[in-house]
């Protein structure tokens, strides 16, 4: 594989479980043992009700897009192959947002509110980015 | 908090020239724009026992308000660095008057001043990488691409248009034109903000803010001592605050900001609505963040911010004009410190060619982060 250069998640005890999940192709979210709310980005307390009990459920993956810009310069060079390329917000059916990519499909073709489903980027060897692609029709 | 209404004022401004000086530092911008300010106020560093700073955003420092204060031979009771993003000058003042009337200093030093565009982004230098842990790997890697997103909810929420946007850049344009101080002085047409380079749909070049080598700092002192001071002092009357939080895609709302709980914090504290003031410096990263502040501030009603700007009810002398300076679109990015000795000179009636005709009141935001944090002012004469 040749160098990747772009950051790269931090991988601690806060978030590793998260990103060796994907590093299997599974989208992991964390849930509130306590009041059952799901939250993004991992943490260790829960934002709703202060509780420090989680658990790890498997996410379906599938959502619709929020929001999203197209990136059309890069910040710096090793960007330069990417653009454009697509940011977006992806609303999860869980009910919580995700920041990744929109990929698979042209950045004139996505919509706020288009339904769309995690795919896997192997980037490193150790490193799988979530990203989102247009759902396939009649997805259930 | 209301019993803190009027007790301090704004007592001295100033400001460096604002631009690209690739030979100026970190440290003398700050320097050179406290040493105006101080003798703005007709006071000497002697009478100086409080300064409030921000830290660099592209130098690593440790202890930076305690280097600058050391540096200009200050004798300080108080003194500390203040991180609440681009709302941090705006937040400086109000930590001044409240050191001011806890009595632990008299006479506050607030400056803000970076090299940014000469000796900004540096390779191996992030201050994001924590903040945006789980956005860069995905290429969100600055404020662009995050309000952007966030301009579009708006756009498809309210049907928030690019020439709505392209009316805050004109008008911002308009106003620095007649500013001598400000980094971009050539007026813009819509035809020339719609054929400027797409940076991150919806945002254009001109949507995005200026990157500024200049500094700016402010006195604020008790409104007693401001009163035997050179210039009539210009009293802070109102102080809020709002906070969202870290990372535009987890807020509840893109399109209602922070600014709305702080503006209602600070409007409540003067005693004063939208319609009584005369002059309003919004900070402006981004032609968006001013439209979504007339909004969240109550200048029109939500969603409303795209005709309202159209219609140019933000231009001089019309409604409520906004960014009479130019802004950090145009004037250039002070962080904000620049909107705070805006309206000032605009209160002292020194607005010069951009003064807003018998300016009593004024309203001053800031806003840090990605729409994460938000300070309001009220000015009056």
């Amino acid at each position: 594989m040749p160098e990747y250069k772009k950051p790269l998640p931090i991988l601690d005890s806060d978030s590793v479980l998260f990103w060796e999940a994907c590093k299997r192709h599974e989208l992991l979210i964390q849930q509130c043992e306590e009041c059952g709310s799901y939250r993004y980005p991992p943490r260790p307390i829960c934002p709703n009700c202060f509780s420090l009990k989680a658990r790890w459920n498997t996410s379906s993956g599938r959502g619709e897009v929020y929001t999203f810009t197209v990136a059309r310069v890069p910040l710096t060079p090793e960007w330069a192959p990417d653009v454009p390329y697509v940011v977006g917000v992806i609303q999860l059916d869980e009910g919580i947002r995700i920041v990744s990519n929109v990929v698979g499909c042209k950045p004139e073709d996505i919509t706020i509110g288009m339904p769309v489903d995690v795919t896997f980027d192997d980037v490193t060897d150790t490193i799988t980015l979530p990203r989102f692609k247009p759902a396939r029709e009649n997805s259930q | 908090m209301a019993n803190l209404k009027d007790t301090c004022a704004v007592a001295g401004i100033g400001e460096t020239r604002f631009g690209v000086f690739p030979g100026s530092t970190n440290a003398s911008l700050n320097i050179q724009a406290c040493k105006l300010a101080i003798e703005d106020a007709g006071l000497t560093k002697d009478d100086v026992d409080g300064l409030l700073s921000q830290k660099p955003y592209f130098e690593p420092t440790f202890l930076w308000s305690t280097l600058l204060g050391n540096r200009m031979g200050l004798s300080l009771k108080y003194t500390a660095d203040l991180d609440v993003g681009g709302a941090t000058p705006v937040a400086m003042v109000q930590h001044a008057v409240m050191a001011i009337q806890a009595g632990l200093c008299s006479v506050v030093v607030c400056t803000f001043g970076e090299a940014m565009r000469s000796q900004g982004r540096k390779p191996g230098w992030n201050f994001m990488t924590r903040t945006r842990e789980y956005e860069e790997p995905f290429g969100l890697l600055m404020p662009t691409h995050a309000y952007a997103m966030a301009c579009r909810r708006h756009m498809y929420e309210y049907g928030t248009t690019s020439e709505q946007l392209g009316a805050v850049a004109i008008t911002c344009r308009k106003h620095a034109s007649m500013n001598n101080n400000a980094q971009q002085r050539m007026p813009i047409t819509m035809k020339e903000y719609l054929a400027s380079r797409m940076f991150a749909d919806p945002f254009r070049l001109l949507d995005i803010c200026q990157v500024t080598d200049g500094g700016a700092a402010v006195v604020v002192t008790s409104s007693e001592r401001a009163r035997h001071l050179k210039h009539a002092p210009v009293y802070i009357s109102g102080m809020g605050n709002g906070h969202t939080g870290i990372g535009v895609g987890w807020f509840p709302s893109m399109t209602t900001t922070a600014a709305k709980e702080s503006a209602g914090m600070a409007f409540e504290m003067a005693g004063v609505k939208p319609e009584d003031i005369d002059v309003a410096e919004l900070y402006d990263c981004f032609t968006y963040t001013v439209l979504v502040t007339l909004e969240d501030y109550g200048f029109c009603k939500k969603g409303e911010g795209g005709p309202f700007v159209e219609e140019g009810h933000i231009e001089l002398g019309a409604r409520i004009p906004v960014n009479t300076h130019g802004g950090l679109l145009s004037q250039g990015h002070i962080d904000g410190m620049n909107h705070i000795t805006e309206a000032v000179k605009q209160l002292r009636g020194d607005g010069g060619l951009a003064q807003v005709t018998d300016a009593e009141i004024a309203a001053v935001s800031g806003n840090g982060g990605d729409l994460s944090t938000h300070t309001t002012l009220v000015l009056r004469r």
